[in-house]
């Protein structure tokens, strides 16, 4: 399994498959299926237009003038480009604050996920314990558990600890999610375990094979997992909006919620706010998107 | 847990000297430490911030806990005033309707975006790569997007549908026979990569020899797609119907971030109704008891698929 994802990220990054072994036809046969090969570049270019459409439309409306966004008929590309909108909207709302508070959130949630998701993947796929199998299933039957099912007692929790309206109670809500676990513990059971008694001989301890050895080796998995945590913090709007209610904690997601409950109107400005909601989004997949695919593929198809 | 290891320890099998066994004991003793050693710490957040909640959620289900008076035991009286809830009935239409719509959708147009970009083509990697990041994409800026796309009278969409001679286009997010099919439309649109991630990984762990002897058999490629590809592919379509289905049944935030369960009560999900019985209204154990239903509804979708597939798999 490890192996197939591990192709097919490799593939979607470089876009070769499999040599198919189909014999080769030529002349009048070479020719037609050269037509048929830009046929479907024009198809897929169409298909790829209509996907990403609604980015199209949200860039372009961000460099509008507010009334010239919903008009009739649509201007793709806008008459003048209007820069102010993203001088504007650090002023008019602290853009610059929520940007922030997001990144502490995520950095944070995915810095303490990554590294006790994988301290205790390894107990669960390196250590010999009885009793750990059954302690692995929980784990597992919590993802199968719906998170609005058990949202009500985290909040009264949180309450009861005086901790909502606090980045605290989100990073523990989140930062020990059974996700990590998973995720990992899939990508240490490929590695064989001969490696674990080869460096015990050499007098290495179970920490030191976990520091020296698995870590090292489990990169690609690592990187899955951060992004993925990250990604899904940053996005995440459920769990601030649930529990932050001062404007200074807020995020980019509710920032950019609350603008439009304001400035309905100001749909350039808004349409600007979103394409900076994204823009770190994109950089980050753009830089790890055979990860992204990967840790989907490991933990979709295996679980 | 100690209780469990030192059982299984005295079960231990009386063979061999006692010094090899208390050896072999320490060893047992130790592993077991440093097992629980590694997962101690995510284990405590877990259990503390999870476990427990899930736990605790089963419990509330049968309680009359408000913010207002104290806890008492419920029995199963918190289930019968659901039936009584008419919230509860649009919430609980709406999230099939959700489901019935956004299920087969996705699965069909996920599966064709794989079968298509799962040719050997230059620069196909830009084009999956490209389908899949509105799956990654902020749900706030998504859901702004859409409700403009969506705008009954100078948005893009019905602009469109003027265009193609359509005199009447719907109201969308504004009217309330036509608000779902606009937050099926968009969920679908941004899950459709990720489900597409998968159908690819399953259409790539096919043995390319299947195809051969099929077309040595005469197979075209319409027969080769449903005699190869399609049984073939069964698990992964199992799976990406699991998995959709039961994200179906959750879904939250990106409905009531677009319409906030309206106009009315038209787009009114579980999910939501959980959020605003509990969280505003306080009603924790009449809340907890709707997610209850939410979570079996889950499970026996759920079994239910494992059914069949055991099924059809005989």
């Amino acid at each position: 399994m490890s192996t197939l994802t591990s192709d097919l990220a490799q593939e979607l990054e470089t876009g070769r498959t499999h040599p198919s072994s189909r014999p080769q036809r030529r002349g009048q046969r070479r020719i037609r299926s050269r037509l048929g090969k830009a046929a479907m570049y024009v198809l897929l270019v169409v298909l790829l237009a209509v996907v990403l459409l609604p980015f199209i439309w949200m860039l372009s409306s961000s460099f509008k003038h507010d009334n010239q966004v919903l008009t009739v008929p649509i201007q793709w590309i806008p008459r003048e480009f209007v820069w102010s909108n993203y001088q504007n909207i650090w002023t008019q709302v602290p853009m610059a604050g929520y940007l922030m508070n997001s990144a502490i959130l995520a950095v944070v949630i995915t810095f303490l996920q990554v590294l006790t998701g994988s301290f205790a993947a390894y107990g669960f796929s390196k250590v010999r314990f009885p009793g750990r199998d059954a302690l692995f299933l929980t784990y597992i039957a919590t993802i199968a558990v719906p998170w609005q099912a058990y949202m009500i007692p985290q909040y009264m929790m949180m309450q009861k600890a005086g901790l909502t309206n606090t980045f605290l109670a989100l990073i523990l809500l989140q930062a020990f999610g059974a996700f990590g676990v998973f995720l990992m513990r899939q990508y240490y059971m490929t590695i064989p375990d001969e490696l674990n008694e080869a460096a015990r001989i050499d007098g290495l301890s179970d920490y030191g094979i976990w520091a020296r050895i698995i870590l090292p080796l489990s990169k690609p998995a690592l990187a899955s997992l951060a992004l993925l945590t990250f990604v899904n913090t940053w996005n995440d709007y459920m769990g601030p909006f649930i529990y932050l209610s001062s404007n200074e904690l807020w995020t980019v997601q509710i920032g950019l919620r609350s603008f439009i409950g304001q400035y309905s109107a100001q749909y350039a400005m808004i349409m600007a706010g979103s394409v900076i909601s994204i823009v770190p989004i994109l950089v980050i997949f753009l830089a790890g998107q055979r990860y992204f695919i990967s840790g989907i593929a490991t933990s979709g198809m295996k679980g | 847990m100690t209780t469990i290891t030192e059982r299984r320890d005295s079960a231990a099998p009386p063979s061999g000297a006692p010094a090899r066994r208390t050896a072999s004991r320490r060893m047992r003793r130790r592993s077991i430490l440093v097992g629980w050693s590694f997962i101690l710490p995510n284990f405590l957040g877990f259990a503390l911030f999870t476990l427990i909640p899930v736990i605790a959620a089963f419990v509330l289900a049968f309680m009359h806990w408000d913010a207002y008076n104290p806890p008492t035991w419920a029995g199963f009286s918190n289930f019968v005033r659901l039936f009584g809830d008419d919230n509860f009935h649009v919430a609980l239409s709406n999230t099939l309707l959700f489901a019935l719509g956004h299920v087969p959708l996705t699965l069909a147009i996920s599966l064709g975006l794989a079968l298509l970009l799962n040719q050997k083509l230059r620069g196909i990697a830009f084009f999956r790569v490209a389908i899949f990041f509105p799956y990654i994409t902020s749900l706030v800026a998504i859901a702004i997007v859409w409700n403009m796309l969506f705008d009954p009278t100078s948005g893009p969409i019905n602009q469109f549908l003027h265009l193609i001679g359509i005199a009447n286009p719907p109201g969308w997010t504004a009217s309330t026979a036509w608000s779902l099919p606009a937050v099926i439309i968009t969920a679908v649109w941004r899950d459709m990569g990720y489900y597409m991630v998968l159908f690819l990984a399953g259409l790539q762990a096919i043995p390319q020899e299947y195809y051969e002897a099929a077309s040595v058999d005469g197979a075209g490629r319409w027969r080769q797609f449903w005699n190869v590809t399609l049984p073939s592919l069964r698990p992964t379509t199992f799976l990406v119907l699991v998995l959709l289905s039961v994200s179906s049944f959750k879904v939250f935030d990106l409905i009531f971030v677009m319409t906030q369960g309206g106009p009315g009560r038209a787009t009114l999900v579980l999910s939501q109704l959980i959020y605003q019985d509990g969280i505003i209204n306080g009603q924790f154990g009449y809340s907890s008891a709707i997610s209850l239903v939410l979570f079996v509804i889950v499970l026996i979708v759920t079994v239910f698929q494992f059914r069949i597939q055991q099924r059809r798999e005989r």
